[in-house]
């Protein structure tokens, strides 16, 4: 279903967008041998029943599309991390947030591919709902550790509007800058 | 490439400014929204929207173009999915949108002003239209 690491993030960031939350922190940690992410939103949140039955697959509140069996997706984060080695958690609290985290071993062979991190950011940053996202990206390559934050408000600030065109592209180009070594 | 800093990141911005100045535009008014549901995800939307982005880059559209992201338009069996909104065309939902689609659409819709048929859809599946 999702061929990327990159997509269960976007997935549950998309989640959190739509989660009225008003401010969203993403953490993508890697290293050659770990990939893990967590995605800490201060919206409407879950009790536990909701929860449980949100890591069903076969459950959906209906109130996304009435009538129709459309849910969060997070049984394919519960799916790929525990067929592949790595780990999830969740922690949610009704009107207080929801914490999302996994965890996946880039070694196993059943892990899936870790996909494009600055296209993830990118496409993070653009996600209409909260006021702010916050991105915290580490890398650690061949020994060497890049490590960079962004901030949704700064960028604007910068940029001006996120969704034009030209400034699209240049926020594509200062993203795939950051995952370089200088 | 090396690592750019916010700093340069403003200075790179306002000499495109400059640039954009000298051109006659008509403004920002196409748009291409992407669906970005769990659906869209999983149909490869982000390709998509790269796609998008590669293009308008290549054929010089992006100072015309506003590129939005939204989630499910409700749509599933049809994704990726992209509204595309152009002064003086009836706006248009394409479904099943990969690269090559993308290309069709800037080529024919953007550039051509002219409908791409076989990718349109032109309302939402009958069973999540309000009664």
């Amino acid at each position: 279903m999702h061929f990327t690491l990159s997509d269960l993030v976007l997935d549950v960031a998309q989640n959190a967008a739509e989660a009225h939350s008003k401010r969203v922190r993403v953490q993508i940690e890697e290293t050659e041998k770990r990939f893990y992410f967590s995605v800490q939103d201060d919206g409407k949140g879950m009790d536990r029943e909701s929860l449980q039955r949100a890591l069903d697959p076969f459950y959906t509140d209906g109130t996304k599309h009435p009538g129709r069996k459309v849910g969060l997706g997070l049984p394919f984060l519960v799916q790929t991390a525990e067929q592949s080695g790595g780990g999830w958690n969740i922690q949610s609290e009704p009107g207080k947030g929801t914490t999302v985290a996994g965890w996946f071993d880039l070694e196993n062979v059943d892990c899936p591919p870790v996909g494009d991190i600055p296209g993830l950011i990118r496409t993070i940053l653009l996600l209409p709902g909260p006021e702010e996202w916050i991105l915290y990206r580490s890398l650690v390559r061949q020994g060497r550790r890049i490590e960079y934050e962004v901030r949704r408000s700064e960028l604007e600030n910068v940029l001006g509007n996120l969704e034009e065109g030209e400034n699209l592209i240049l926020l594509d180009q200062y993203l795939r800058s950051q995952e370089t070594e200088e | 490439m090396a690592k750019m800093t916010l700093e340069e990141l403003r200075k790179l911005r306002e000499s495109k400014k400059t640039d954009l100045r000298k051109r006659d535009t008509e403004g920002k008014n196409i748009q291409i929204i992407v669906g970005m549901g769990t659906c869209g995800i999983a149909a490869g939307a982000k390709a998509t929207l790269d796609a998008f982005l590669k293009l308008l880059d290549e054929k010089h559209l992006v100072d015309q173009v506003m590129v939005r992201q939204t989630g499910c338009m409700g749509l599933c069996h049809s994704e990726p999915t992209v509204e595309v909104v152009v002064p003086g065309m009836p706006t248009i939902i394409y479904g099943k949108v990969d690269a090559a689609a993308a290309a069709q659409i800037v080529e024919k819709h953007i550039i051509g002003r002219e409908l791409v048929n076989n990718l349109i859809l032109d309302r939402p599946a009958a069973d999540i239209i309000a009664k």
